[in-house]
């Protein structure tokens, strides 16, 4: 029987020739990262198996971008553990607030991922680069500090379920509503423990699409989400210095559980309403039901990336956000912060009346930068809806991609761009 | 090993955000993250669990974020052992590693009420009902995971095999 291109690399990172789902095996790893959240609790599991050196120096990452700049002496400290590790061990691959930017916006923009690496992260949403043609996954502090101890983790070989897309995507459509838009088709456990496997016309899809399409797999339950190496991920690679690595392709007679074909022109701006995020409708649903906001966040680990503030920023461009709406907007790494000064998309969104924050994870864990209370409703290009996530039990989160959040927060409540009146004027 | 205590039941999709909060993390001792467990879905939970007790759920139980603060959270907090329809990938790996004993029995699971007395054999996997008297089988668990939760997790299976790679 053939393998999908997650059973290839795992089967050759095992130093085998075929591996069969549901088998157990152990990889060696390419890349292991942790945050300031999980890599305090990894250190210390780390000392516990009684080793004095991380496997490799140069194949660690930590960074700290949940709770930093450091929100309150309590997360002060766990970054402090966290710095104190990367010097005393010598890990090459530690980033400061100043250089810091979300772990899976950063990674990929600094080249420390490729093609056929194996990648795993104590975060969930390690999963996100699979958009390079990695296999990665989101792990626990105590499989990160075994992995730092060893260069090894065990692994059971995913089933996979196949997404055949085709066409092109329609205005104001971007990589999150494709995500939205699938998780609803397949529900938050729908492709537990799978592999989500993209194929055909993914030429039809950015980087940063892709990025956020494979960042958001772990919300229907799955292990990863890959896509395959094209043009594109070259280019991406040769431009942020990252080794073109090995490019698997998946054999002919793979076995999928499932196939779904995704039609990119039919998918609408989508919206996945509280508190799950399967819970997806179309912007013309949200729309009728006219839901006033209190707050609009536009960033993440998801949407963080330049298109994201390139698509927020056409539309907040000479517009201005309602009086009842906080619009936030955090550029994911430095690197987009400055492309947003660079573009001149800054200026239009201090013109807008947002704020802008320095890379964090922040507001989206509910950690700080845009806390909701009691029963707020916020929409955010993030990708968690569960209850109480960014804030106040009774809060509500709606989950978009940045043109309706953008949209959003001129309007002040749940609409895509297109009701919005000309740019310079607001609906009053 | 046997575990033997009450039934705390939740339903569907309860995620590591609701298990404990991030607003909770930025302190990993424990005995803190003990204090907040299950806060934002059951209020009065630390009031209710006692050593011992298990807590049962229904489909993907410990979805979401990776935290390994939840299932540290809920073995702090006394629960003894989860059983569930069934547990997300990243939790269930999670609690392997950590020593939290996890039983994927859908019957089990749906059968038992809140403050239904459970005995639950870990070797065998079979869950006792000790109100209504029903009996039921786990699926059981891959030998590398049963060896994982006899040596008390990763850190220590780790422990012993470089020790033993060292000789």
């Amino acid at each position: 029987m053939g393998m999908t291109m997650t059973q290839k690399i795992i089967a050759q990172r095992a130093g085998k020739d075929s591996v069969q789902p549901g088998e157990l095996v152990e990889c060696s790893l390419d890349l292991v990262f942790g945050n300031d959240i999980t890599s305090p609790v990894a250190i210390d599991e780390f000392y516990k198996i009684g080793v004095k050196e991380v496997f490799h120096k140069d194949k660690i990452a930590l960074v700290p971008d949940h709770f930093t700049p450091n929100k309150d002496i309590a997360a002060a400290g766990l970054a402090k553990k966290t710095r104190e590790f990367a010097r005393a061990m010598g890990i090459t691959n530690y980033f400061e607030v100043g250089k810091v930017g979300i772990e899976h916006a950063l990674l990929p923009e600094k080249g420390l991922i490729s093609p056929g690496y194996v990648v795993i992260g104590a975060d969930s949403h390690t999963c996100t680069h699979g958009a390079l043609g990695a296999f990665a996954t989101g792990v626990g502090s105590t499989d990160m500090a075994a992995a730092m101890a060893t260069g090894y983790l065990w692994f059971k070989v995913p089933e996979a379920i196949k997404i055949v897309l085709k066409g092109e995507m329609g205005p104001y459509v971007s990589g999150k509503d494709v995500i939205l838009h699938l998780i609803g088709l397949l529900g938050v456990d729908g492709a537990r423990y799978c592999s989500l496997e993209f194929t055909g016309n993914v030429a039809a899809l950015t980087m940063d699409d892709r990025f956020t399409i494979s960042n958001m797999a772990v919300e229907a339950g799955a292990k990863n989400g890959i896509f395959p190496v094209d043009a594109a991920t070259l280019e991406y690679l040769a431009a942020h210095g990252g080794h073109p690595g090995t490019a698997y392709t998946a054999d002919e007679d793979a076995a999928y559980i499932s196939e779904h074909v995704i039609d990119l022109g039919q998918i609408p701006p989508t919206v996945a309403f509280p508190h799950l995020p399967e819970n997806a409708k179309t912007i013309r649903e949200a729309e009728a039901l006219h839901i006033g906001i209190q707050q609009v966040v536009i960033g993440s680990c998801t949407n963080g990336r330049i298109d994201d503030m390139r698509a927020a920023a056409a539309i907040l461009k000479g517009r201005e956000v309602h009086e009842d709406v906080r619009c936030i907007i955090i550029p994911a790494t430095q690197a987009v912060w400055k492309q947003c000064v660079d573009e001149g998309l800054m200026n239009i969104f201090v013109d807008a009346g947002a704020a802008v924050s320095t890379p964090t994870c922040g507001p989206c864990i509910g950690g700080h930068m845009g806390i909701l209370a009691a029963g707020e409703r916020c929409v955010s290009t993030t990708n968690r809806n569960f209850v109480g996530r960014m804030g106040h039990i009774t809060s509500e989160i709606y989950l978009a991609g940045p043109a309706v959040a953008a949209a959003s927060a001129i309007a002040g409540y749940i609409c895509g761009p297109r009701p919005l009146p000309a740019e310079g004027g607001n609906e009053s | 090993m046997i575990c033997k205590g009450n039934v705390l039941k939740y339903g569907d999709h309860v995620d590591t955000d609701v298990i404990i909060p991030a607003r909770h993390l930025n302190n990993p001792d424990p005995a803190v993250l003990a204090l907040h467990c299950m806060e934002d879905i059951d209020t009065e939970f630390i009031n209710k669990v006692k050593p011992g007790d298990i807590m049962v759920a229904g489909l993907n139980f410990g979805c979401g974020s990776s935290r390994e603060h939840a299932p540290i959270a809920l073995k702090a907090s006394g629960i003894s052992c989860v059983i569930a329809q069934n547990f997300a990938r990243i939790f269930f790996r999670n609690s392997m590693n950590i020593g939290l004993p996890l039983l994927e029995c859908p019957e089990a699971a749906i059968a038992a009420e809140n403050g239904d007395e459970l005995e639950v054999n870990l070797d065998t996997g079979v869950i006792t009902n000790l109100t209504k008297g029903g009996s039921y089988t786990s699926i059981p668990l891959p030998p590398f995971m049963r060896e994982l939760l006899s040596v008390g997790g990763l850190v220590n299976y780790t422990k012993a095999r470089l020790e033993k790679e060292a000789k």
